[in-house]
Order: C-alpha cells, then structure tokens, then sequence
C-alpha cells in the first residue's frame, strides 16, 4: 500500500523543511518527501525525480496507491503528547486505551504517553506489559507508558526502573502525587541516568496546597473556595531544579502553570542545566476566571492561574523555554464532575482541542508553525529518544491540518469518553483533516 | 422586583434588590409584631429546609419564617436520609423538587452549592450558606438591624472582628455593607485576613485598638475552635487576649455603637458576656429580623416570574 499527500504546506523542524510538497508513503515508511515549489525556503532538495510525477498515479500500481490532496493545509509530523491519562487499566468507565487513543487520533496525535495513577498503579513491570498488549491490540496510535517513580506512587520507595524500561516506559512519573521527599527524588534523578530515561515531575508542595481546589488570590476568597498559592507550584520547581543540578539527572517539568515557574526555570536553562519543561493549552488559554459559577469543567490541578501566567507562558514557549505543548488529557466520567466544586475531581479531556488550541499560538505570532511542530512533536520526542519526524524511513507519522475552516468544539461529539472540557462551544480553527499512524489514514469532515 | 427565582448571594444582588428586601422585610415585621402572626401569601406552597451542615437557628428561622407565611415545611436533615446512603447531590435534590418543592433552602459545607442546584432545578434556591462563600440572608438582617437602630448604612463605620478568611456570613456582610456605603474595617489575625481582602473595598487592621476607633457597629464573628493549633492561632487564649471584645476595648468606639454577632457565640473568647448581655448589643434582635428578612425574601422570590 502507497499513499500520496500532494500539494501539502510540510513543515518538519527536524530537516529544517517548510516546503510545498508531496510525501509519498511505502508500507507504512515515509519513502520520501518531495519539494514542488522552486521558491521554498527548502534547505534540502528533492534527492532525485519523483518516481510518480509522469503517469505514475495512472500507471499499473494505481490499485495500491491512495492519493491524498492536501493543498492548502499543512502536513506535519504526527504529534507526540506526552502527558496523557487513558485511565486504563482500573478505571475504564473515564476513559480506555481504545478510545484515549481515538481521541489522539482525532486531535493529530500519532504517539501519547500515559501517566501511571491507574489501578493497579503502573509500578512494575507486569502492568507495563499489560498497557503494551492492550495498546497493540486496541490502540489506534502508538502507546508509550510512563510508569511511576516510586511503588504505589507513595514517594517512599523507587520502582525497578531498568526492567520497566525494558518492557517499554519511556519516562518515569508520580504524576498528581509529587515525591514530596527530597531524598528520594534525589535518587529518582540519580537512578534514572543509568538508563537514559527523565524524572517528570508534577511540581506541587502538598503541604503549602493543601486541599486548594483554585487558584489563590481575590477569586478564590469572592468564591469561597480554598486557593493554591503559585509557591505551591514553584518551590517545588526549584527544589527539582536544584535537584537536578546536583545530580545531572534528567528532569523534565510537567504542566507549568506560573510566571515563577517559568523565571525558574528560564534562570536554570540559563545555567546550561539538563532540565526541559511543558505547559498544556489551558495554561495559556484560560484564566482562573473560568472558575466563576463553580464550572468543574475548570477545576484542573495545577489550577488556571492570571492573565499575568498566561503571558509569561506564552513568553517562555516562544523564547524555549517551555519546550513541550502537553494535554494532561484528564478524562472523568459526567457524573464525577457533576457535583460539588469542592469534591468534583481535577482534569480536563484536552487531547481533542490541543491542537487547535495551540494554533492560536501561531495566529497571534507567538510561535511559528516550526516551533509548534517542535513543541508538538520534535521536542517530546528528543526528551524521550522517538522520533517526531518526516524522513524517509521513518514510520509514517503525519497530521494533516485544515488551518482555514473554522469548527465549533462540541464535547459531546468527543472520541474521549471524557467529554469534561471547558472548550466546549468554542469556535477554533486548526483541526486535523487526516492523521495517519504507521500508514493507517485516519479521516474526519 | 427581585430579577432571579434564586439568593444565591449578596454579590449577586443590586443595591436596588437588597433596598427592595430590606423594606419588604419591614413590613413583614410589622406582621410579627401582631397578635396573630401568620400571613396567608404563600399558602399552597411548600418549602424544603436541606441542611447538609448541623443548624439549629438558621433552620429555624427559615421554618417558622416559611409557616408564617403559609407555606408547607419539610426538614431533609442529612443523617437520616439517603444522603449516607451514598445518593449524589444532585438526585437528592432532585428528588426534593419531585415532592413539590418551591422552595429549596440549602446549606452546605461546599461553596457553590446552591448555584449549581440553582442551574439544575425549578424551585427556587435559597442559600442558608454554603462553605465559606456566602450567608446572604445573616447579611441581609444584619443590614436590616443596623438600619433600625441607626437609620441608614450609607456613611457609617463598621468592624467586622474574627475569621474572615473562613467566614461566609462576613463575606456577606461585606458585599452587602459595602454596596450600601457603610466603610467597613476588618480585624483580626493576618492569618485569618487574606492580604487580598484589601481589594474588596475594605480597610484591614490586625490590632483591636486601632480597628475599633470611632467605629458605629461592631461585628463580631465566632471563632472556630477547630481552627487553633492549625497555624492560624496558637491558642484560643492568645485570640482572645488579642482580638476578644471587652468594655475597654469597645470605650474606643463611639458612645452609640451597637454591638452584633450571629451566634452561636463563644462568651469570655470573641465577646465578653458583659457586652453580649450588655446595653450596646442587638444580639437577639439580629435574630427577630432574621425571621423577617426571611419572609420578604421567600415572598419575593414567590413573585419571580419563572
């Protein structure tokens, strides 16, 4: 089987390629990329003739070749999201490994990385191998386990990292519950270098939190509900920073959601240290102010934050120093999030808006579409040893996006079964038209 | 006319809407003064106290305010209902709504609670406090009883004395007092008044003896027990030799202050009995008003059209 995408606007940061042209796919491979246009800021010409420019669509292997045209959209990397919650195995009724990554798909993710806080917890090998399995037999994009740091994600006792990451975990994670003791992330840091794998750490002093359900500040007091100040957030940045230093582990930063954070960790770069971060869309896309009228939909751990955050966010994406656009895809089922403010659980289903969400980046020159295919795709995939690629030979990972048509988000027509997102009855623009994984076309509209 | 079938708050009210109560409330105090209390406006309707939090005068003031109108009263008290049986918010409430309720008043321990009944059900919401949000009908025959005894609000110099910080019922008071004019200080232990407070229109003092200068009313908020030893305060000694209202302290006001406090209080901690059961306090009739205030808002919210 062959497939054409003709015409596309290809943008692949990491050939240095933002050219018009075709992408022609062999058996799920990228064969190669083919630059049209004379005047593409194209540092790589075309290696040799278009085997299928003169007749070849009409010649004899016309049966196998599927042509895509893909003129006035853009043809991307497929995108690596990882930070995402399928809740499989334990809590299927909020979300599987099969409809997660109908989700991804839907969204142009071709790869996601899933946190561990399942049940059981993705602490030793045997669960890793049972999200492989599933993943291969269900999943509809590639599936790359997180596990977790420490056994039960208790903070007392690390897990056997070198034979999880045999059986496939890319990275390690106490995700919604940091390790709250230093030793121990102090040895995480140390441990995990003797496998190349990063410490992500959900940077949250759970003492100074508390049991804040929002953002700390006049809002939380007009409302009634317990604030989380920014410190919660950025001692803990500091405290991983300093860590990290100390030791040269691998730290990379999840869900920045502060201006501090983003100072500290700026600073560190600064220094030459090892540490990258990443922030999700609502971070700079929604404040605190969501919260008004108690819309569980906005309660998200770290909470949104100010106006203030959202453009030292924006800042640090465009100056590097956030290097990643996450989701931490957090799905739940209606009725947990139909309740008290309060008790409602934290999390927004992301995976299905984050692109679009992100364009808006690129529409207000905060990026461009390079470095939102480095935040989306290349960066992840460098912090994690994958690929986030479009040479040849490489499994055909490709989004194809529709950046004109404007679309109504409708959480109810969600692949995810957590339909929990504050998006909902947004107009967007930005969302893909086709996500192909490993050669699989996936379409939509 | 009041524009929502819900109190959900002060914050959401109108300067015009809580006059509009106020003056209401009035006239229902007329009615209480009579011999024969009860007045036949809302007969045929029927009220549903759902108390998620224990409450013994707030309950009972909103059920005889709800007789004395003529309205059917239901108690839903949590322990002996489904509730601990494991029944969301939501389905309980609507279940309440299915027995006909026009009226549901709510307290809960979470904020927002009766907002987000409010958007689910038909009847109309009463908020009787939900977490440290609001307490808008304490605030409401707060202003009542400081507009009886010194003829207005606008201009006058109000303390309020305690735990803002988890405090609804000052929450209330300060939107509603703020709206209708008054200055309004707060007191108390920065631990227990967010710097943010300050925003909200109001002037912040930590010492007693500044706060309470040249002040008009003193209110006086009930300091948890729960709270000592938690960082906010070391003992309840200490608050009390620090921001406990005594004779000396309350001479710095002016010679008219009336002194208020929504109960329960905690005498010889926040207040001193003698200033509880002195001259300057309207402690008791804080609590006649509030029956009232509670009729003019049931009646009120009855003429909403829906």
């Amino acid at each position: 089987m062959r497939i054409l995408i003709k015409e596309g606007h290809i943008v692949d940061p990491s050939q240095g390629i933002d050219v018009i042209g075709d992408i022609l796919i062999e058996d799920g491979k990228i064969k190669e990329v083919i630059s049209q246009k004379s005047d593409v800021r194209s540092r790589k010409a075309p290696p040799h003739q278009p085997p299928l420019s003169k007749g070849g669509i009409k010649g004899g292997v016309s049966s196998e070749l599927r042509t895509i045209a893909a003129e006035g959209m853009f043809v991307i990397p497929g995108l690596i999201d990882m930070h995402v919650h399928l809740r499989e195995p334990g809590y299927e009724y909020k979300e599987t490994i099969k409809t997660g990554t109908a989700a991804a798909i839907k969204g142009g993710f071709t790869t996601v990385c899933c946190m561990p806080n399942t049940y059981p917890i993705n602490d030793n090998a045997s669960v890793t191998e049972f999200i492989i399995r599933k993943a291969a037999l269900e999943g509809l994009c590639t599936v790359l386990p997180i596990g977790a740091i420490t056994k039960g994600q208790k903070g007392e006792e690390l897990v056997e990292m070198g034979t999880m990451k045999d059986q496939g975990c890319v990275a390690f994670s106490d995700d919604g519950l940091p390790v709250m003791n230093s030793l121990i992330m102090r040895r995480a840091l140390e441990y995990s270098k003797a496998f190349g794998v990063p410490i992500i750490s959900h940077c949250e002093d759970l003492t100074l939190s508390e049991d804040g359900v929002m953002s700390e500040g006049l809002l939380s007091i007009t409302l009634g509900l317990k604030g989380v100040p920014a410190e919660a957030e950025q001692i803990m940045v500091f405290r991983d920073i300093l860590l990290a230093e100390l030791t040269r582990g691998r730290l990379h930063i999840a869900h920045v959601s502060t201006a501090g954070s983003v100072k500290l960790i700026r600073d560190v770069k600064k220094r030459g240290a090892n540490v990258t971060a990443e922030t999700c869309p609502h971070y700079f896309s929604l404040t605190e102010d969501s919260v008004k009228g108690y819309d569980t939909n906005a309660k998200v751990n770290p909470p949104l934050r100010t106006k203030k955050d959202i453009e030292a966010i924006k800042e640090g994406l465009k100056d590097g120093t956030i290097d990643v656009i996450a989701t931490d895809h957090a799905p739940h089922n209606r009725d947990e999030k139909l309740r008290e403010f309060d008790f409602a659980p934290s999390g927004i289903s992301g995976l299905e808006t984050a692109l679009s969400l992100s364009m808006k980046l690129v529409d207000e020159g905060v990026l461009t579409m390079s470095q939102l295919v480095e935040k989306m795709s290349l960066n992840p995939a460098r912090i994690l040893g994958l690929n986030g690629t479009l040479k040849s030979g490489a499994d055909a990972d490709i989004t194809i996006l529709d950046t004109k048509k404007e679309v109504r988000v409708e959480a109810e027509k969600f692949a995810s079964k957590g339909k929990n997102t504050p998006f909902d009855g947004w107009m967007l623009k930005g969302f893909p038209f086709i996500t192909i994984s490993k050669g699989r076309i996936n379409e939509w509209q | 006319m009041l524009t929502e079938k819900d109190l959900l708050g002060i914050k959401e009210l109108s300067v015009e809407e809580i006059n509009l109560i106020l003056d209401s409330a009035a006239a229902f105090k007329d009615v209480l003064g009579r011999d024969i209390k009860k007045v036949p406006t809302l007969r045929g309707k029927t009220t549903v106290n759902v108390f998620f939090e224990p409450s013994t005068r707030t309950r009972t003031s909103f059920e005889l305010a709800a007789k004395r109108l003529s309205t059917d009263v239901i108690n839903f008290s949590v322990p002996t209902s489904s509730v601990v049986k494991g029944e969301s918010l939501i389905d309980t409430a609507l279940t309440v709504q299915a027995l006909g309720a026009d009226f549901i008043i709510i307290r809960h321990f979470s904020a927002g609670v009766p907002h987000l009944l409010a958007k689910k059900l038909k009847a109309s919401v009463i908020n009787a406090g939900d977490g440290t949000n609001e307490h808008p009908t304490q605030a409401l025959l707060d202003a009542f009883t400081i507009k009886e005894k010194k003829e207005k609000v606008e201009g006058l110099n109000i303390a309020i004395v305690g735990d803002i910080a988890h405090s609804r019922v000052a929450k209330s008071n300060i939107y509603c007092l703020t709206k209708l004019g008054a200055k309004v200080r707060l007191i108390g232990p920065p631990t227990l008044i967010p710097e943010e407070t300050e925003d909200l229109g109001v002037v912040v003092f930590h010492k007693m003896e500044d706060g309470l200068k040249n002040v008009d009313v003193v209110m006086m908020l009930r300091i948890q027990m729960e709270r000592q030893g938690k960082g906010f305060f070391p003992s309840t000694e200490e608050y009390s030799k620090n921001w406990g209202l005594t004779l000396d302290r309350l001479s710095l006001a002016k010679g008219d202050v009336i002194v208020m406090h929504p109960g329960p209080m905690n005498r010889g901690i926040e207040i001193s009995s003698e200033i509880a059961d002195g001259p300057r306090s309207v402690i008791l009739e804080q609590v006649t008003n509030g029956l009232a205030v509670r009729m003019a808002v049931m009646y009120l919210l009855a003429g909403v059209k829906k």
